[in-house]
């Protein structure tokens, strides 16, 4: 195998990463807002529930929590490990269609349930700080001019919002990228998982360190982005 | 038949009485201060007003119409408390304006907002706007800032923040303004600047109620003065009466420190 058959080969694993990494991305941020909100509800009814169940995801690993996810399912159907009930399903996702193997769409699914969950507990942590942190003022002013509860929070509180969870964000996402790896734990075939069985079937061990040049170039170019959308929101002070 | 008429306000957080029956009424065009010692109640007493805070009891009153009466208090739901606050408009001590927003912006966004209630604001919405932000650059021009309708909060100084804050109030005509301590956030030469456009309001009939410490400024400004001490209103009259007719011995103890002050 020369270099150019290693890396698409490897493109082909990067290309579940980005998938597992953009589709927990898109589903976690609508998640977390409504945990946050959940979790900063004047009921308790709502909130402890909440507070406690962001307790108990932050509080185990992800991995654990992806085998919870995986398993529990099927174990609880009908007691059988040996089935799993994830293996039955077909995304029918095109992005490796060249892998041998089908049966990880439907770990795919339980990979992608898992990561949704353990980021949206983080996210709506750090969404409630930020909401928390703009002054009571600003609700205030906005109140006594006639507004709405949620023209307050969409026109006046959101972008301040944002302003500020942008660093801890990035923070997040970028270790998302990272932490999409933890995968592998199932047999999903992504970037890390596409070098190790390159290891062991044509015993190389380079393409394995290869792959940081592939998370290296997709966390900078986030980190490019991320500071742009940082600079957009410098205009103001909040 | 006074504009504003407030009967027996009170108001408790937790175990401490803050306001211990407040009555007063104020007649339209006329401007009234609100002098006292910090924690006496007087800025609990504007957020009561404005339904920052909701009454424990009593009756607030605008033109005749209720806006609050503890006996349906239960009943009152957040649409009608917004409609309510649409009859004042309440001036904070730190501004509170919205830093994301210009100085034009700041000023158009409630009526822009309150706009799309409009019947006709599907067909008319460009005619609708373009007299919001007209209104609004006449606001501004006549707080003086015409200059900085592009600038953000964050460049303005306190004095400016703050007339831009009273423009913002006065761009969805209220009935009635309150200040909240207006200057308590600025040095003297910036409060000085403020000062002028409440007395410039004032000279154009705008009903106003301010809460101030500034007791050259509340006898130069108003027609009625109201000094408040632990909840309670202990004098009440023309400034004439409060200032250098003085009743009480608690209004005398506190205009005195001002005096040596």
């Amino acid at each position: 195998m020369n270099f150019w058959t290693i890396t698409q080969e490897l493109l082909q694993g990067f290309g579940i990463t980005c998938l597992l990494f953009i589709m927990t991305l898109i589903l976690a941020i609508p998640l977390g807002l409504l945990f946050s909100f959940c979790s900063m509800s004047k009921l308790s009814i709502i909130k402890v529930p909440t507070r406690i169940f962001i307790w108990v995801i932050r509080g185990i690993p992800l991995m654990l929590f992806i085998f919870v996810i995986y398993y529990l399912p099927s174990l609880l159907a009908d007691g059988n490990a040996a089935f799993n009930i994830f293996n039955t399903i077909d995304l029918k996702i095109t992005i490796a269609s060249g892998s041998s193997e089908l049966l990880w769409q439907g770990r795919f699914l339980a990979v992608l349930i898992a990561f949704v969950i353990n980021y949206a507990c983080y996210f709506s942590e750090i969404f409630r700080g930020g909401i928390e942190s703009v002054s009571q003022g600003q609700y205030e002013a906005g109140y006594v001019l006639g507004m709405t509860k949620s023209q307050v929070f969409f026109k006046i509180v959101l972008k301040q919002v944002i302003k500020r969870i942008v660093p801890a964000l990035s923070n997040e996402i970028i270790t998302l990228v990272k932490d999409t790896a933890l995968a592998n734990a199932i047999a999903i075939p992504e970037i890390i998982k596409c070098a190790k069985d390159m290891a062991s079937s044509q015993a190389l061990i380079w393409p394995l360190f290869y792959t940081a040049v592939f998370y290296l170039l997709f966390v900078g170019l986030l980190t490019v982005v991320l500071n742009q959308v940082e600079k957009k929101l410098s205009y103001f002070k909040a | 038949m006074s504009l504003l008429d407030v009967r027996n306000i009170t108001k408790s957080f937790g175990k401490t009485e803050v306001l211990k029956g407040i009555s007063f009424s104020l007649e339209k065009g006329n401007v009234l201060s609100i002098i006292g010692s910090s924690g006496s109640g007087k800025t609990t007493l504007l957020r009561c007003l404005n339904f920052l805070e909701m009454p424990d009891s009593g009756i607030i009153r605008v033109c005749d119409k209720v806006l609050f009466d503890d006996a349906d208090k239960a009943t009152l739901t957040d649409e009608q408390i917004r409609q309510n606050r649409l009859h004042f408009g309440l001036v904070f001590q730190n501004f509170n304006l919205f830093p994301q927003y210009n100085v034009l912006e700041n000023v158009c966004l409630a009526p822009k907002l309150q706009a799309k209630a409009l019947p006709n604001y599907k067909t008319d919405a460009k005619q609708i706007l373009a007299d919001i932000e007209e209104k609004a650059r006449h606001l501004i021009d006549e707080v003086g800032l015409s200059a900085k309708c592009n600038a953000y909060p964050c460049e303005l100084s306190g004095g400016q923040q703050q007339r831009v804050a009273i423009a913002r109030a006065l761009a969805l005509n209220p009935e009635i303004l309150f200040f909240d301590e207006p200057t308590s956030a600025l040095d003297p030469e910036l409060t000085g600047e403020i000062l002028r456009v409440i007395k410039g309001l004032a000279t154009k009939n705008m009903t106003m109620v301010i809460v101030t410490h500034e007791m050259q400024f509340a006898r130069d400004v108003s027609d009625q003065v109201i000094f408040m001490d632990d909840g309670h209103i202990v004098e009440q009259g023309t400034p004439a009466q409060v200032f250098d007719n003085t009743q009480n011995e608690r209004t005398k103890a506190f205009l005195a420190r001002f005096n040596e002050g």
